[in-house]
């Protein structure tokens, strides 16, 4: 811990870190949780209060005539009913299904990069990966149109009408998302496997273990958090994905945010606002479920990688 | 400290600044209406025609007065509005400030609520005829009569003046006969084996207004009715069962590239298609399908708390006048008067001959089947395509 951050107590006697966790909490009490106000308004402001208008819109209606608000769980049932739980299990699938394959293409590929030991290839791969990442909505979508629809390019010279395939399809916009989500997965990754000390795996070797025993009991354990934190944040990046799915499949597919822009920005369905914030609250829930998953496991080991 | 106090002494002189713009901005509207005031009494926020102001010339200086318009949800490319938006700067003097043109209905909706009282909100709306009738029921619209109002038919109109239809047209199947042999005239023609892998709608019907159309239009080619779309949903599903309905959606660069070669929508937009289309390599046919004849209409309304009240009116005088009516139409778009236009010698013959043909009148559906129909849609519609 830094003085400047502690400007308060200064007298404030040498802290063991490794023991008596609670009594150390307790002695630093208040004034050190001063510090981390401007935090705490900035988080409030910025995260708390949206989501509390989320919320609030969530379980209330409002009279159109007298503007009277009351309480109200219909619309979070409405959410999980119907076309609208569809739609939220279809979001799940998609964004764990695609999350997991462009996790395990995105390990492969910075690992073959990291191990090549070439600078210029490291450079060249995370520098497009840095824009493949980036690269979504309504742009990727047509360039896949035009490359892999029915009457694409790849699509005519590949035959691949004859082998069955369709863009506009659960498949399809599974390749598409995993065009932006492997890159992601590369930079978020590389960083990890270059903290796997070379010196590890010759001290293994030394031993006598296998690369497979190596990678068994001391990378994968190691990497751990990283590799759960690169899949809860492609998880994350396809679960909110929008303006792709919107333009490629409309409704074939059922997902959360297409049935969330209908409610809310459309021109057919009217006063459905309600349940698209309660439709909102509910993604909110899954993706701090997901966390809540990611965040212990990734405590526990993450002191290897620093 | 000094820096900081400085800057804070900055912020309070800014908002002093803003403060009196906005208050400023407040006020220009009353000065012509005091200035009015004299013959008629009225503020332009309350005036309900034209003649509140005494002439349509005294309305038009009371809205150069205020020298800008908001308009929102206008894309330029979509029944004319940007020759339309052109037109009336031109011709008034008057800055229109075009907000967000790709904005839907909702959004609009949204404007309107979000910014009360603000100077940026949107002074006119161009609306689906659901928004305008809840917009209407939540009073959001400033109820005004266009001196053309007694010519807008009964069933196209507020009784009370809040909104009324614009313009409007049919659903269409739009076909490149470049790409494909024989073009679809009907809803029964597009379930052909030939079709497989062609057929597409502008965007999903629970979203687009225009999909929502081609639903409700192959209900009525499949025994359903206004207050039954069912057979409609169950058309797309066999259409996506055989293969030959692809859930992309079709915009201009889809249909250029050849990968919506049919696509279902509002003969305006896909007679818009044809023009544009000329000389590259499609040839965009428009067809009205005779089994399912579907059309409608879009809605214009005044924000009751428009910041540019005057230019609000003059802009709906102006879309009502023979001049905007005609605008539309050159948009392929059949403008509201269009009938009585045909009678007294004032529609634009040549844009009428480039109309998509219609055999009989259209019929609309009543509030509650509408609701019906999209209730059933917003339930069944993933169900049935999935």
């Amino acid at each position: 811990m830094s003085p400047s951050t502690t400007p308060r107590t200064p007298t404030a006697p040498p802290v063991d870190r490794t023991a008596g966790g609670a009594a150390r909490r307790r002695r630093r009490g208040p004034r050190t949780w001063l510090a981390v106000l401007p935090l705490l308004a900035f988080t409030g402001l910025c995260f708390g209060l949206p989501l509390g208008a989320i919320a609030f819109g969530a379980v209330t209606r409002s009279d159109p005539a007298s503007g009277a608000t009351a309480l109200t769980g219909e619309h979070l049932a409405r959410s999980l009913q119907g076309p609208y739980l569809d739609s939220l299990i279809g979001s799940v699938q998609l964004s764990a299904l695609t999350a997991l394959i462009g996790g395990v293409l995105g390990v492969v590929i910075a690992q073959a990069v990291v191990t090549s030991g070439s600078a210029g290839l490291r450079g060249a791969t995370l520098t497009a990966s840095g824009v493949l990442a980036n690269f979504g909505g309504v742009p990727l979508a047509f360039a896949f149109i035009a490359t892999a629809g029915i009457s694409g390019v790849v699509t005519r010279l590949a035959d691949l009408g004859g082998l069955g395939w369709n863009l506009y399809s659960f498949t399809g916009l599974t390749v598409v998302y995993l065009y932006f989500l492997t890159p992601l997965m590369v930079l978020v990754i590389a960083p990890a496997l270059d903290g796997l000390r070379p010196q590890w795996r010759e001290a293994a070797q030394n031993s006598g273990a296998t690369a497979g025993q190596f990678w068994r009991h001391v990378g994968l354990p190691v990497l751990a958090p990283s590799l759960l934190g690169g899949f809860v944040l492609l998880f994350g990046t396809a679960f909110a994905a929008h303006a792709t799915a919107a333009a490629l499949v409309g409704g074939s597919v059922p997902l959360v945010t297409l049935k969330i822009a209908d409610a809310l920005s459309g021109n057919v369905l009217t006063g459905q606002e309600n349940v698209a914030l309660a439709l909102g609250l509910d993604m909110i829930l899954i993706a701090g479920l997901v966390m809540a998953v990611y965040l212990p496991l990734q405590r526990r080991s993450a002191r290897w990688l620093r | 400290m000094l820096s900081s106090s400085a800057r804070r002494g900055a912020a309070v002189l800014l908002g002093a600044a803003v403060l009196t713009t906005l208050s400023a901005c407040g006020a220009a509207p009353d000065q012509p209406a005091g200035a009015d005031g004299a013959q008629t009494g009225k503020k332009p926020g309350a005036a309900v025609s034209a003649a509140d102001f005494g002439s349509l010339e005294a309305l038009t200086a009371a809205a150069q007065k205020e020298g800008q318009l908001n308009v929102i949800a206008l894309p330029p490319d979509w029944a004319n509005y940007g020759e339309i938006i052109k037109a009336f700067e031109a011709k008034y003097k008057i800055k229109v400030n075009s907000e967000n043109p790709d904005a839907s209905s909702a959004d609009e909706i949204a404007a309107v609520k979000s910014r009360k009282g603000q100077t940026r909100a949107p002074d006119v709306l161009d609306l689906g005829i659901a928004f305008a009738r809840s917009g209407a029921s939540e009073n959001l619209f400033a109820p005004y009569r266009v001196t053309a109002w007694d010519k807008i038919p009964d069933t196209q109109k507020d009784p009370e003046g809040r909104w009324y239809n614009d313009y409007g047209g049919y659903v269409s199947i739009g076909c490149d006969a470049a790409r494909i042999p024989t073009c679809p005239q009907t809803f029964a023609d597009l379930l052909k084996p030939e079709y497989k892998g062609k057929v597409a709608l502008n965007g999903n019907p629970t979203k687009s207004g225009s999909a929502f159309g081609g639903v409700y239009a192959a209900a009525l080619a499949n025994q359903g009715s206004f207050a039954d779309i069912q057979p409609g949903i169950d058309f797309f599903g066999r259409l996506k069962k055989s293969g030959n309905f692809i859930p992309v959606e079709s915009t201009p660069a889809t249909v250029e590239k050849g990968e919506t070669p049919i696509s279902i929508d509002w003969d305006y937009l896909n007679a818009g298609y044809a023009e544009q289309f000329k000389g590259k390599g499609v040839d965009w046919k428009v067809a009205v399908p005779t089994d399912g004849v579907f059309a409608q209409f879009y809605s214009q309304a005044i924000n009751k708390e428009a910041p540019n009240p005057a230019a609000a009116r003059l802009w709906m005088e102006f879309l009502y006048s023979a001049e905007g009516q005609n605008l539309w139409l050159k948009g392929h778009a059949r403008p509201v008067l269009l009938p009585a236009m045909t009678q007294d010698g004032t529609a634009d013959k040549d844009a009428v001959t480039q109309l998509p043909q219609v055999q009989g009148t259209p019929a609309f559906p009543a509030s509650a089947e509408l609701d019906q129909a999209k209730a059933a849609l917003a339930e069944k519609w993933d169900k049935a395509l999935s």
